[in-house]
């Protein structure tokens, strides 16, 4: 068997493991949707009537409750990359000559489907509150892009702080601020109704320019200006976490 | 294949200036059990990481399987299982999906994982509880499945750090019978532990670890014969009766206070006679009588001039 070969088929008995877990936990899966659609409800049925948006409140909501569902996914994938860390399960897997590839590569791979389940739950339930999206075909395309890659990079920013985090508790701390990002951004207003600082805060963190993409495709109003900018901090992070992740998993014996 | 298992020379470790491994060298044969017996902290599990590729050494030389650690990596891991000090089972996978998960990450044909598997859940008495989640087994199941997951590649080299360490008795007694047949089939075994009486019940050489350095290595008689701490003790109910037999019986030394007498000796059945008979020879009233064995403080103690205190810090 040679290396590439090796190396997708212990991909895929990682991902088997890693389903196994999301199937036998259902409760990842709960806590991933139920602050979000909490959010919803408060949201579109109670603050959001005050808020003038120009258009319909929940379609505005919507992309960014997308984003925050992802913030709110993420915990038991940093815990989990740790627990195998602490309880010498990666060293079990180093010692059987596993590539590093696959145990990190699984991580990422199952967080990005709980998270697309959750988001696609997410989803229908926005539709039931009268999210109606504007988008053609090519734009879903676009927006299901955009998702995966700003779950990509959240995923692997996961996992390497996973790895890096000295206990599983400190583990789960990591998404702290990836679930409270997106409510200084411009998922629930818009960034220039905002006061001095947050607005500058909110128009250069990199969820402005997601939910802004996001919104734009699904509203069937794509702006490239935003989608550049947006898929620039994807790729960064994606990258910084990526790299960081495999000096980390190298490092700690 | 010269009868090496491992040959290790100078190894060294040091994180920062506090210095884990201080020249380290190893010799263990194949097809038997070499115990590294240590307090916490003494450098164990360094040295285990280092002999299974997880860590590079600072210095130092280490040939395990008859393939160099730094370079032939790939050799040394295909020939080698590592059970690591707390058992990495997978707790959301049954007992049989953790095998089965072993097989398929050794590219085992299907059915040759699942023959396998049953195999060894057959062994280690699992078989009932193959179908439950790990997280509900017990630390003695825990440590059998752990095991028996580095067994699905049949290893002719096993490393064990602290197989029984937090184990009841009666699962330590069953661990050890399991490490005896994995002998007696030929496989060689490099185990760690903090008990003395482990590495005597087990081991064909020990080699004792201190602060990065071995301090003494032999068989487990050679070690006890180093040791004075063996001994017989005796309590009196008076006085007088502590004095005379502190007088008949030659190199004891007495406690007053607490009117007992220590007796050097081995605690073999023929010593313990003489001295019986020697007692009634004297009309001597023993209130109370016992043998203590050197544990693993009195062997630190005899063989680095320090109690076996542990170190914070692995």
């Amino acid at each position: 068997m040679n290396v590439i070969s090796a190396s997708l088929a212990d991909s895929a008995t990682m991902v088997r493991r890693n389903f196994r877990h999301t199937m036998r936990n259902p409760l990842t899966l709960f806590n991933s949707i139920v602050v979000p659609i909490f959010v919803m409800f408060l949201m579109v049925y109670v603050l959001g009537g005050a808020f003038d948006v120009g258009t319909d409140y929940v379609d505005y909501a919507t992309p960014g409750l997308i984003i925050l569902t992802i913030g709110y996914g993420i915990g038991p994938t940093a815990t989990a990359v740790n627990s195998d860390m602490t309880t010498g399960f990666i060293n079990r897997l180093r010692v059987m000559d596993v590539s590093r590839a696959a145990v990190l590569n699984a991580h990422v791979f199952a967080i990005i489907l709980r998270t697309l389940v959750a988001i696609a739950i997410i989803i229908g339930v926005a539709l039931l509150m009268g999210f109606r999206p504007s988008a053609s075909f090519p734009e879903w395309l676009g927006a299901i892009g955009i998702i995966v890659l700003t779950v990509l990079a959240i995923g692997w920013l996961t996992v390497a702080s996973g790895l890096a985090a000295k206990t599983p508790e400190n583990a789960g701390l990591a998404g702290v601020p990836l679930m409270l990002l997106p409510f200084l951004s411009s998922a629930f207003v818009p960034a220039d109704t905002m006061g001095p600082g947050a607005r500058q805060f909110a128009e250069y963190q990199p969820f402005t320019s997601i939910i802004e993409t996001l919104r734009g495709l699904l509203t069937g109003t794509p702006s490239a200006g935003s989608a550049i900018t947006a898929i620039a901090w994807c790729v960064g992070l994606s990258l910084a976490g990526y790299l960081w992740a495999r000096a980390t998993f190298t490092k700690r014996a | 294949m010269n009868g090496s298992a491992i040959a290790a020379s100078g190894l060294r470790k040091a994180y920062k200036d506090k210095v884990v491994l201080d020249g380290v060298d190893l010799h263990v044969r194949t097809g038997t059990i070499f115990a590294l017996l240590g307090p916490n902290g003494a450098g164990k599990t360094t040295t285990v990481n280092v002999l299974t590729t997880l860590l590079t050494p600072d210095a130092g030389k280490a040939v395990v399987a008859g393939h160099d650690v730094a370079t032939q990596t790939k050799a040394v891991r295909a020939a080698i299982g590592v059970t690591g000090q707390f058992a990495s089972v997978d707790d959301l996978l049954t007992g049989e999906e953790n095998l089965l998960m072993m097989a398929d990450l050794l590219h085992l044909p299907k059915k040759e994982g699942k023959r396998i598997t049953d195999r060894l859940l057959d062994r280690f008495d699992l078989a009932e509880a193959a179908s439950k989640l790990a997280a509900s087994y017990s630390g003695g199941m825990r440590r059998k499945l752990d095991l028996a997951m580095t067994l699905v590649g049949q290893p002719q080299l096993i490393f064990l750090d602290e197989p029984t360490t937090g184990l009841d008795p009666r699962s330590r007694r069953t661990m050890w019978e399991i490490i005896r047949e994995l002998v007696a089939d030929g496989t060689t075994i490099f185990l760690t532990t903090q008990y003395l009486e482990e590495a005597d019940q087990l081991a064909d050489r020990i080699a004792v670890l201190d602060q990065g350095r071995l301090v003494a290595e032999g068989t487990a008689d050679e070690l006890k014969r180093r040791v004075p701490g063996s001994h017989v003790r005796l309590r009196f109910t008076n006085r007088h009766e502590l004095d005379v037999a502190a007088r008949v019986l030659h190199g004891s030394t007495k406690d007053d206070e607490e009117l007992t007498l220590r007796v050097p000796g081995d605690g073999g059945v023929r010593s313990l006679r003489a001295l019986l008979d020697r007692l009634d020879e004297h009309s001597l009233e023993v209130e109370e009588l016992s043998v203590h064995t050197p544990d693993l403080d009195d062997v630190f103690l005899a063989l680095t001039g320090h109690e076996s205190k542990e170190i914070s810090a692995r």
